[in-house]
């Protein structure tokens, strides 16, 4: 029993192949167009994927600058050292005094006339820390925190760029969702349509295969296993038009760290990835020939 | 076995083709339809493959209500019945071989069982040789010998033939005759549609006679 449902199931397997070959330049540009559809997504996904990790890394230390008050005593400062060394959030900090940042300023270039007719030196004392605080409540709640210190005149982010990039990053994974469900309903009308196409031609067959006893899953099986093949065929074009993209960026990349001294460059599509991608493409398929011989078969049913 | 009480059929446009058939068909019978042209015998006979539904009455088949039958039923009905078609219905873009075998196909046969039976049912109708023929290419006999080895190879219980001796002379027509004869004989039910009085005269089968969509005495 159990070897006649498999061979069943082979043998129409072997007659979707059959006849995905029988037209090979259709279904080849069925795949292609599929298969792009699906890479377009996919591929910024990944892109977001690989500055999402860059940007981690800078992340996992957010910096803050303590701008302190001015006329602190010693005793002052030895307080707020304490306090930091004690905060659990605080993973690092480097004092900056007046002095030695008036001395940084006036070693960049173009500062130095400006600072030279200063009568006083107008900058505060500073401490500048790493926080372990990885999301911006967190930071921000510690912000909130250090501000009601009274040593403290002004807390600032050094990072409000990883908050932008954040921003922006909400807005990319948003656009991926969107580009994905329209892509992946164009697929499945893609799919619709050409298994529209198939049940035409094969209308006689299939009628008379149902007045001589056959059910709707033995009349829908090659249909399915054709859609969901040709899903599948179409995640592997996809998969394999995102690795020649990355693979050419990645070439362009080259000279882009050389100038900036920087290591980056785009991983590709992990593992699961890639069998996320294959195994829902297939779903595509599988479920645009389902809705379509569901809503073709209806209308060639003999009444 | 088949069992017709008070059935009528009206087709979508109103039209009445079968009007209150009161019918005993037992097990094993053999049994002639015959009529006028537009009498109702395919309507008749389709109706006992639930290829059209009564519009009342009811149809009992082997104690199953086919009026009830749920649409998922209806090919395992169909596949106790061989039912060879007025129009025929073969499909012409594959060969003889692959026609007999489709029914086998739908049922699930393996590959050895089905082309031993596929050959077997070939045989019985004289067609073995033109096996990797296209239908295309048969004479109008062969092609009707080739609706009944699709209609016998799953061995159905009930065997219908809607017009089988439809365009062809009376030699042959007498020879599918025979071989229906022969099916009967092994305790499968027959019935036949037709309308050439010349097939009727020396059968001791039971006649019906439809006329206007109604059974006459
Ligand atoms: N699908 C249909 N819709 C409407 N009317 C139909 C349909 N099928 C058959 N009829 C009508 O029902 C009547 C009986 O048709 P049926 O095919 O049963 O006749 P028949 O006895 O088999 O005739 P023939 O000997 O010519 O094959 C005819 O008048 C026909 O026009
Ligand atoms: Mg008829």
């Amino acid at each position: 029993m159990i070897r006649t449902w498999i061979t069943q199931h082979a043998f129409v397997l072997l007659h979707t192949l059959k006849s995905l070959f029988s037209t090979p330049m259709t279904s080849l540009l069925s795949i292609i167009v599929m298969g792009i559809a699906m890479s377009l997504p996919t591929g910024i996904y990944i892109v977001m994927k690989n500055v999402q990790s860059a940007a981690g890394q800078a992340i996992d230390l957010p910096q803050m600058s303590l701008f302190l008050k001015y006329d602190l005593t010693p005793q002052d400062l030895a307080n707020i050292r304490k306090r930091l060394e004690e905060d659990p959030n605080i993973v690092s900090f480097q004092y900056v005094s007046k002095e030695a940042a008036l001395y940084q300023l006036q070693q960049s270039s173009g500062w130095t006339d400006i600072t030279i007719h200063l009568s006083r030196n107008p900058l505060p004392d500073t401490f500048i820390l790493h926080t372990q605080a990885s999301s911006s409540e967190s930071l921000e709640q510690l912000r909130h925190a250090m501000q009601k210190w009274p040593e403290i005149e002004h807390v600032q982010f050094d990072s409000v760029w990883i908050e932008r990039l954040h921003e922006l990053l909400k807005l990319g994974r948003f656009m991926i969702l969107m580009l994905a469900i329209f892509l992946s309903i164009a697929i499945i009308a893609i799919m619709f349509n050409t298994i529209r196409l198939q049940i035409l031609t094969q209308q006689n067959e299939i009628e008379i295969s149902k007045l001589i006893g056959a059910t709707d899953s033995f009349i829908r099986r090659p249909f399915l296993y054709f859609g969901t093949l040709q899903g599948f065929l179409s995640g592997v074009a996809a998969l394999m038009i995102i690795a020649f993209f990355i693979e050419k960026l990645n070439e362009e990349l080259v000279g882009l760290t050389r100038v900036y001294h920087i290591d980056f460059h785009l991983q590709h599509l992990s593992v699961d990835d890639s069998l996320s991608l294959l195994i829902f493409s297939a779903c595509l398929g599988w479920s645009g020939a389902r809705i379509s011989v569901a809503s073709h078969l209806w209308q060639i049913e003999p009444r | 076995m088949i069992i017709f009480k008070n059935v009528s059929k009206r087709y979508a446009d109103g039209y009445v083709a079968l009007n209150n058939i009161d019918l005993n068909i037992d097990a094993g019978e053999m049994i002639f339809l015959t009529g006028h042209s537009g009498a109702g015998k395919s309507t008749l006979l389709k109706l006992i493959a639930a290829i059209e539904r009564p519009s009342s009455g009811t149809i009992t088949i082997s104690g199953q209500n086919i009026a009830q039958l749920k649409l998922s039923a209806i090919p395992y009905l169909r596949r106790q019945i061989g039912f060879i078609f007025q129009d025929h219905k073969l499909l012409f873009d594959r060969n003889v071989f692959n026609n007999v075998s489709l029914p086998l196909q739908i049922s699930n046969f393996d590959n050895k069982t089905r082309s031993s039976r596929v050959r077997a049912a070939l045989d019985k109708v004289g067609l073995l040789k033109k096996e990797k023929t296209m239908p295309i290419a048969l004479s109008g006999g062969e092609q009707q010998r080739l609706c009944i080895a699709r209609a016998i190879v799953h061995r159905p219980n009930i065997l219908i033939a809607d017009e089988p001796t439809g365009n062809l002379d009376v030699a042959y027509a007498r020879e599918i005759m025979s071989m229906f004869t022969s099916f009967n004989q092994v305790g499968v039910t027959v019935m036949i549609s037709t309308h050439d009085g010349s097939l009727l005269e020396d059968t001791q089968h039971r006649i019906l006679v439809l006329n206007q969509g109604k059974l006459a005495a």
